[in-house]
């Protein structure tokens, strides 16, 4: 198995249709008006010898190896910024041209070490590959003189010569190997969009500089890696590559992070990954990455992972390493037991957004007919169940209608509580790229995010609400569209339902949802709300992106239905720059619902109680299948503490960290008799568990994973399982020995029956996958290849669906106890309860959680950046450090939930939403005041969670 | 004397320049003009600052400042004094010329003498090359120097 190899074409693809005939080196070749001849030449197979090309960044044409000639021109172009011309002749290999690359090499290697031999670029650098192709044979200038390469000149200290820095975790700088081509400064621009990176000085003074001559840690620097990417020697190279040494094979794979779902190549050694490179293919991401997909995969290796099953009799006993079998075993007996002695309705299971789809699949398979109920729910019950269902009501399907190269033909963007740099920084990155070639931004958000304003990014409006005023906003929205006939009616007649748009018109023309009006009640300027609206109706290709910010409120299914009134009403569904894109939290949410892991579900959205479809599965599966939904996770813990729920079996999520009100799953969890949790690491649920199932990383795993944008994305095993099986195979050895009759021997089997239940992924197989690289679902007879875009020539269920979204202020309001309004987040380091991104080095740049303040709130509370803070609301009290700062607005504060220490849901409390039960989040009332450390209930949970850690036989961990 | 100016008066003071200056086209080579008006060099203080405003990274304002010779990253001494190292007055005895500059200041190319009194730097060309060997002392320009004018001239910054 070799490398992946990918062609690097030099510069970017042009997008022209015309296209232009030319000849390089005898050959004639066609390709789009505005390729450049560097491009062309790759294309039909001559090389041209380059340094400061490649084709993620446009051409610079400042290393000038790539010069060629062209007949009836003077000179020696270079070829990287010479476009084709109609019937040209280029010569790539003369003798003029010959003797000036070797001339321009000379120079390069007269100011650069020789250790080739001891470098880690060894055998993946392109200026040695450039010195063997120009056929460098000495250097004239000798190694004396003014350089960048030696400590020291002639015993006197040179001042040119600059240390490595390695003050990155993940990556060193070593000045003195840099050629100066500035692709790792125009990577970070024109890629990643955070201009960290500069030249410094000028001529032979020119160095890279982080920041102003920082070290990159220190500098604006969000290690997304680009750079590393972009460097053609040995300046910029992983940590990993220079311990380990170059990879002998890769395997593309997809990241097991966010909803963006980026398609990496694993380049491996043996069973050792070297390091993940973003593959170019990838249609998430077009060979992009973020500081996690590319650096954060540690935690598979990290020594807190558990690798041997383990059970105990009480959450009390330590626990007890057991082999696989007696593991299963007990798990298969106790659930028979507690169903024996409280009835077939007392177990259930939650299957994991992190796993596979076929994993996902099957754990809702042992409970549908091992089980013999529909007590399974997932994660997206905390997160996305709103977008199911507002998207549901009103088009007809519950995903998102674009996928992610749609950001490159918008005009308008509306980003809706997300904060896509720190939660889905691909796409940002995608999308500030789009930014800065003029399209516009609305940001509707309580805190001032850095999509708002960044360098050369600066949102056209931010409109800030008050935290749980998202419904009354986009409403007033819609008020300013229609009552200034904004609207598009050409649209709206032939998609939509002419009747229930004029009676939704009437309800949004109400004067109670005016700017002037909802401006009162949501603290945002009645004119910022006007000028958003008539920039969004009137901007071109409007995008609407939201995120967790507008599902996890009372309203958050409201709010889904106002976004998709908002789209539908200007028209933006069905065509490529337009759409409803919720921006996915984890990697297989998308998946995971697909799945049928919702108790009302079947595998494709298709509702219990629906004979056909139970038909279908009942046949295949050889049961009986409940027509009943079953419990969703906050009724199963109500059930627990009502003592008729006693069994629960939960693969990869942690419930205690991330669902509401902890105190209120700590006791659903202690009241039930066999809680079995499957994962990675001993996490917070597990100190209520009574058998751990040793979970295995996305790296030793067959399978696949659906991102934000519907794209079924192949997940492929690059290593043994270290806990010896992957996660289906447990899965399926549970049912086995709880006497179902399992058989499937690869993924691709799982995938196979999933095709052939649900019309959505009729054509989905390995072996099309393998030939397509990846498809969006649907994936059909009507649709083979799949569907980026969704509603193109009218909406899944049929007429486009307007309906009213009236305004209902969330229960939890602030008052003299609780006056401010307290709201969460995550940062770009971190992922989630950070189980995963906790045990990597990122901690660097996040190693606690902080509650942002702004300044009049903290002086009015006598409180100082860094302090300990006491966070109380109605529900809990904990406390953490404040970081002032006046993103936030006063009135509101904000913080992240990464560091089980923090414990931010003791705080949130038991309000959902009323369609789906997804948790508000997003809401809570509190109050703040000095502290002088951890709360007592932060100590006793720690407490108990140490005591709950001990393994018989194997010393605690040391703190 | 020197007067100690405070990292916050820098920060406010550069704040103050650029929201007069931000709306110009191309605001960043006037507005770093002015602060090396207003300080005598760019203090490091004033790049955050600057690129908050202006919606661009500090690397990016660090790397324009660094690219011009004339935007100092500490202040000069009372007069500066640039001696013309180009070809035309390198031919014309210039090498000669900037020795002897030196070891009457007693300082090398970018340093300033003890008593703050003036700072050497080299320039490449100031386009007198019908008159080298050339030098400019504090913006006004001399031509076809000499031993006895360069004399001169160092009796003048040192008086």
């Amino acid at each position: 198995m070799p490398l992946v190899s990918e062609i690097d074409f030099g510069t970017p693809a042009s997008r022209s249709e015309k296209m232009v005939t030319l000849t390089i080196d005898g050959n004639e070749i066609t390709v789009p008006e505005g390729t450049s001849i560097m491009r062309a030449s790759m294309e039909a197979g001559i090389q041209v010898p380059k340094l400061c090309a490649t084709d993620m960044v446009d051409a610079f044409g400042s290393c000038r190896l790539c010069l060629v000639e062209i007949e009836g021109r003077n000179g020696t172009p270079a070829s990287c910024t010479t476009p084709v011309a109609p019937g040209i002749t280029v010569h790539t290999q003369t003798s003029r041209l010959k003797d000036i690359r070797k001339g321009v090499m000379e120079l390069y290697i007269s100011d650069h070490p020789l250790d080739c031999l001891t470098c880690a670029a060894n055998g993946d650098c392109e200026l040695q590959d450039m010195a063997g192709a120009v056929g460098l044979r000495d250097v004239r200038y000798g190694y004396e003189g003014d350089n960048h390469v030696k400590a020291r000149n002639n015993g006197d200290i040179n001042a040119k010569w600059m240390p490595k820095d390695e003050s990155n975790p993940y990556f060193t700088y070593d000045p003195s190997k840099c050629i100066v081509c500035s692709r790792c400064v125009r990577a970070c621009e024109e890629v990643q969009g955070t201009f960290a990176l500069t030249i410094e000085g000028r001529g032979f003074g020119s160095r890279v500089s982080p920041g102003m001559h920082e070290n990159f840690l220190e500098s604006e620097c969000v290690s997304c890696g680009a750079c590393v990417q972009a460097c053609p020697t040995a300046t910029l190279t992983e940590k990993s590559v220079i311990a380990i040494g170059q990879p002998e094979h890769s395997v593309v794979t997809t990241c097991a992070y966010c909803g963006v779902g980026c398609s990496f190549k694993a380049e491996m050694r043996g069973e050792e990954l070297v390091r993940m490179v973003p593959w170019k293919d990838g249609q998430a991401n077009r060979g992009h990455s973020c500081v996690k997909g590319r650096f954060a995969y540690g935690y598979s290796t990290h020594k807190e992972r558990i690798l041997n099953p383990m059970i105990r009799e009480k959450i009390t006993d330590p626990w007890r390493e057991v082999s696989w079998e007696e593991a299963l075993a007990h798990t298969a007996s106790e659930f028979r037991r507690i169903q024996y002695q409280y009835g077939r309705e007392s177990i259930g299971g939650i299957t994991s957004s992190r796993c596979t789809n076929e994993e996902t699949y099957l754990v809702q398979k042992l409970i549908r007919s091992g089980f013999g109920n529909n007590n399974v729910d997932t994660c997206a019950r905390v997160c996305h169940s709103p977008t199911g269902y507002g998207l549901g009501a009103t088009f007809g399907t519950s995903a998102g209608t674009q996928n992610f190269d749609s950001v490159e033909q918008t005009d308008v963007v509306i980003i809706i509580g997300a904060n896509p740099t720190d939660g889905h920084p691909v796409f940002a990155s995608r999308l500030k790229k789009r930014l800065r070639q003029g399209a516009k931004l609305i940001v509707i958000d309580p805190r001032r995010t850095d999509i708002v304003s960044s360098p050369h990014i600066k949102a056209s409006h931010h409109l800030p609400l008050r935290p749980g005023t998202n419904v009354a906003v986009v409403t007033s929205l819609a008020h300013v569209i229609v009552t200034e006939g904004l609207y598009d009616e050409k649209f709206i007649r032939e998609r939509c339902d002419w009747s229930e748009f004029e009676d939704w018109a009437a309800f949004v023309s109400e004067e109670h949802h005016s700017p002037e009006a909802v401006g009162k009640l949501s603290g945002v300027p009645a004119e910022e709300i006007r000028g958003a609206a008539r920039l969004f109706a009137t901007g071109g290709n409007g995008s609407i992106y939201y995120g967790l910010g507008v599902t996890e409120h009372s309203q958050g299914s409201t709010t889904v239905i106002a976004i998709a009134n908002l789209a539908m009403v200007t028209g933006n569904i069905g065509r490529p720059g337009v759409g409803v894109n919720p921006l996915r939290g984890q990697n297989n949410v998308q998946g995971a619902c697909d799945m049928g892991s919702f108790p009302h579900e079947l595998p494709g959205y298709r509702h219990v109680s629906d004979d056909a479809t139970r038909d279908i599965f009942e046949k295949l599966w050889g049961v009986k299948i409940s027509n009943e939904p079953g419990l969703r996770i906050p009724n199963m813990l109500d059930a627990a503490v009502d003592g008729s729920f006693k069994g629960i079996y939960i693969q990869g999520e942690d419930i205690l960290q991330s669902d509401p009100d902890t105190k209120h799953v700590q006791a659903g969890l202690a009241a039930m008799e066999c809680v079995v949790v499957q994962d990675l690491f001993l996490n917070e649920t597990a100190n209520y568990a009574h058998v751990f199932l040793p979970g295995s990383t996305f790296l030793e795993k067959d399978g696949t994973f659906t991102n934000a944008e519907r794209r079924i994305n192949r997940v492929r095993k690059v290593m043994t399982p270290r806990n010896g099986y992957a996660d289906w195979e447990v899965t399926q050895k549970l049912a086995q020995a709880m006497g179902l009759d399992w058989n499937y021997s690869h993924p691709s089997q799982i995938m196979d029956e999933i095709a052939a239940t649900t019309p959505s992924f009729a054509m989905v197989s390995y072996d099309y996958l393998e030939k397509m690289g990846s498809v969006q679902w649907p994936c059909n007879e009507k649709a083979p290849l799949g569907s980026p875009i969704m509603h193109i020539d009218g909406f899944v269920r049929g007429k486009g669906k307007f309906i009213r979204t009236e305004y209902v202020a969330t229960d939890e309001k602030t008052g003299p106890r609780f006056p401010l309004l307290l709201t969460t987040g995550r940062i770009l380091s971190q992922y989630n309860v950070g189980a995963q991104t906790r045990r990597t080095d990122n901690v660097v740049w996040h190693e606690e959680d902080r509650l942002e303040i702004h300044p009049h709130d903290a002086e009015l509370r006598g409180v100082r950046d860094g302090d300990w803070v006491k966070l109380q609301s109605r529900s809990g009290d904990t406390t953490l450090r404040a970081l002032i700062t006046d993103r936030v607005a006063t009135g509101v504060v904000y913080t992240t939930f990464h560091h089980p220490t923090t414990q931010a849901n003791v705080i949130t409390t038991d309000f959902s939403d009323w369609a789906t039960n997804c948790p508000e989040y997003k809401v809570t009332a509190v109050q703040i005041s000095p502290s002088n450390g951890p709360s007592q209930w932060q100590i006793d949970y720690d407490e108990q969670a140490r005591h709950s850690r001990r393994i018989a036989g194997k010393m605690e961990a040391a703190e | 004397m020197n007067l100690h100016v405070s990292s916050r008066d820098i920060g406010e003071r550069t704040l103050d320049i650029v929201s007069e200056m931000k709306s110009l086209e191309g605001p960043l080579l006037p507005i770093l003009h002015e602060i090396q008006a207003e300080f005598g060099y760019v203090p490091q203080e004033a790049v955050p600052v600057i690129a908050r405003e202006l919606n661009l990274s500090r690397a990016e304002v660090h790397g324009v400042v660094s690219f011009y010779h004339d935007y100092r990253d500490h202040p000069a001494g009372r007069h500066v004094l640039k001696l013309c190292r180009a070809e035309a007055c390198q031919a014309m005895g210039g090498d000669a010329l900037a020795e002897r500059v030196k070891s009457l200041l007693g300082i090398d190319f970018h340093q300033t003498t003890l008593d703050g009194a003036v700072t050497l730097e080299p320039v490449y060309c100031l386009g007198l090359c019908s008159t080298a060997p050339a030098a400019m002392l504090d913006g006004e320009v001399h031509g076809r120097l000499d031993a006895d004018a360069v004399r001169d001239l160092v009796a003048e910054v040192r008086a």
